[in-house]
């Protein structure tokens, strides 16, 4: 039965091979990505933001926490204090590194743990339907009836502040439009012949979910919970701002801009700085997050 | 038996405890027994929910290393029903016999069992594919998924692989996207043959595929068919396909069979009044035969509420009252075709039903079961 076929199909070999790029599909979000100045420039600006902070005591000599009455908020440029002091002195340049280190870990490890616990959630509702659907989509509901600043907010001021309370706070946040997302996709998926083509062959459901669902659906979420480690940070930084967050004289990039607010109108270049900061990095981490959307083709 | 074709690579064994041919020949591969199928659409907690009666009290057999074709207009319960042949879709009411042994009964097999015996290939190649999986990957899978070891499974996709007319080292490390319609259709046929199924479900198949790549993979299916001794269930709606691939044919209209028979019988000598009008909508060859007229009228009735009584009267040339009371049953009078119409059945009642015989009835109905 072979001689026939075989000449028909390497017809076409030739014509698939021919100029086709190969390789896995991550291959070839990379070589999208790479064709994309605008992420890649986002992405060395994060990188480097991040290394600094992972850094900060190679970088900077000084201190963050030593502080110093004589030379308080001088202006960025001072030999020695290149982007200045805060309004007790401390370096700047200094405490921004610091800060970084804090700052971005409030704005990785909620998102990511939200993106497990509220993944699987979503995977199961969306996979599973029925009862076991109604039941967690509900209760994201009610998280949802809150905008995320307030239940942040109300979240943190209820256990109190601190760096673990700040952090469960923005978890909590996080995991009803993860698992809102993870539930659409996972509907998507269920539906396709290849899950129904999957299932015929008897296979088990954690089979199923792990070879064909999670595979689809993996990306749909990492696209939609980069694009929220920016809101993260802000939200953040929001906490550190009302002083639920982590507490003085800890450097993070909120509470600086808290501790500075009083010194806008004597040095408002020093009180502006963290806040750029912010922005920066936030505004990198959305258009990073966009280019990673455009690369895997996926529509939120 | 034929002995087994040499080309047939030796690791395509069956999992596990060989279940072929328990009955013997003369054992239909598959016996379906008032096999029902409703959907609830619409309707949540308050509303009112309406029930499609997609597949409604069918009966038929599928014998050993037959094709059988089953044709219909779309939305007659032609897809429902395959699915519902491989347990893709959890059935109402009704009996699925593999072989002698039922499925889901306590001394018959399991649904497992069923689907590594019957498997399927679906319309859309590009949609049934995983897109983030190698072919190999995607083929392997069933197997892995039934204890085959990694090593082995891998082996098995080669070698459906080559069954299909794709070299491995060429395709097994691809991506769908990377192959085109009649190769992701190769796939798919690998995909349901590393299953070492004894009959396949092919669901419109072909349809979607051009003209010449379709009749690649149609003389494909019946290489295949011949070398690994296959039983068809060939869904499609190209009548010329099915009576070209099909030994015999099935017609359906709205959850029922209205007309089973061999191909020559169905295609030559219709008896249902839907068949005829099915057969009539092909375009003719011969140009003194085309017509203007179509052959039937209008949309088919809902299936949510069908008319009573013969679900095809409303649009039924031969329609009289009859066939508003009673449901016509798929009965065989004639050599090698069952059919369910009034009309046809001799003492029904209805006017152009052929005279009672009693001999001659007694003697097909002997026939036929």
């Amino acid at each position: 039965m072979t001689s026939q076929i075989y000449e028909v199909a390497e017809q076409t070999v030739d014509e698939t091979l021919r100029g086709k790029a190969r390789g896995g599909y991550w291959l070839g979000v990379a070589r999208q990505l790479r064709r994309d100045p605008v992420t890649m420039l986002c992405a060395i600006i994060l990188t480097l933001i991040a290394l600094a902070a992972i850094f900060a005591p190679y970088l900077s000599p000084l201190d963050p926490f030593q502080t110093s009455m004589v030379h308080r908020l001088k202006p960025p440029g001072t030999p020695g204090h290149w982007l200045g002091t805060d309004e007790l002195g401390r370096d700047l340049l200094t405490r921004l590194l610091y800060g970084g280190r804090l700052s971005l870990f409030m704005g990785f490890v909620p998102v990511l743990i939200a993106s497990l616990v509220g993944g699987t959630l979503g995977i199961l509702a969306g996979y599973a339907g029925g009862w076991v659907n109604t039941a967690i989509m509900r209760t994201m509901d009610v998280f949802y009836a809150f905008p995320s600043v307030l239940l942040a907010v109300a979240v943190s001021g209820a256990l109190g502040g601190g760096l673990i309370n700040g952090l469960a706070s923005l978890t909590l946040v996080f995991i009803p439009p993860i698992t809102r997302v993870s539930e659409s996709f996972a509907i998507q998926v269920r539906t396709q012949d290849y899950v129904e083509a999957a299932r015929a062959t008897g296979a088990r459901a954690h089979q199923v979910l792990i070879s064909h669902v999670l595979k689809n659906v993996s990306g749909p979420i990492l696209v939609y919970s980069s694009s929220l480690i920016s809101v993260s940070i802000v939200i953040a930084s929001g906490l550190s701002f009302l002083g639920l967050g982590v507490s003085p004289p800890a450097a993070e990039w909120g509470l600086m801009l808290s501790d500075l607010r009083q010194a806008i109108y004597v040095a408002p270049v020093n009180a502006v700085l963290p806040g750029v900061i912010i922005f920066l990095t936030s505004m990198c981490f959305n258009l990073v997050s966009d280019g990673l959307r455009t690369a895997m083709n996926v529509k939120l | 038996m034929k002995p087994p074709a040499p080309n047939v690579p030796p690791a395509l064994r069956p999992f596990g405890p060989d279940m072929r041919d328990v009955g013997g020949p003369r054992q239909p591969l598959y016996i379906v027994k008032d096999l029902v199928k409703h959907f609830t659409v619409g309707g949540g907690r308050l509303g009112r929910a309406a029930v499609v009666q997609a597949v409604d009290g069918v009966n038929f057999d599928v014998h050993k290393g037959e094709t059988l074709g089953v044709v219909g207009e779309s939305g007659c319960g032609k897809s429902t029903m395959g699915r519902l042949l491989i347990r893709l879709v959890r059935p109402d009411r009704g009996e699925l016999i593999l072989d002698g042994e039922e499925v889901g009964a306590p001394d018959g097999i399991t649904v497992r069992q069923l689907q590594r015996n019957v498997q399927m290939v679906f319309q859309d190649s590009y949609m049934s594919l995983n897109p983030r999986l190698t072919v190999e990957d995607t083929i392997a899978f069933g197997p892995r998924a039934n204890a085959v070891r990694r090593d082995e499974a891998r082996e098995r996709a080669h070698n459906t692989l080559t069954m299909v007319g794709l070299r491995p080292e060429l395709f097994a490390q691809r991506y769908p996207h990377e192959l085109s319609g009649g190769q992701r259709q190769r796939v798919n046929i690998a995909r349901a043959l590393a299953m070492n199924p004894r009959m396949l479900i092919l669901d419109e198949a072909v349809s979607a595929l051009d003209k010449s790549i379709g009749a690649q993979v149609i003389n494909l299916l019946q290489d295949l068919k011949r070398h690994l001794s296959l039983t068809y269930f060939f869904i499609s709606h190209d009548l010329g396909v099915v009576r070209y691939i099909s030994d015999r044919v099935l017609v359906m209209y709205l959850g029922k069979v209205v007309e089973i028979g061999s191909v020559d019988a169905v295609y030559d000598n219709p008896r249902h009044p839907y068949t005829r009008a099915l057969l009539a909508s092909q375009l003719s060859m011969n140009a003194t035969e085309r017509r203007t007229k179509p052959p039937l009228l209008g949309d088919p009735p809902s299936s949510i509420n069908p008319p009573t009584g013969c679900r095809f009267r409303t649009r039924c040339p031969l329609a009289e009252e009859i066939c508003a009371n009673r449901e016509p049953e798929l009965v065989g009078f004639a050599r090698d075709s069952l059919v369910a119409c009034h009309a046809a059945t001799p003492g029904s009642g209805h006017a152009s039903a052929p005279p009672l015989c009693p001999q001659h009835t007694a003697k097909a109905s002997a026939r036929m079961t």
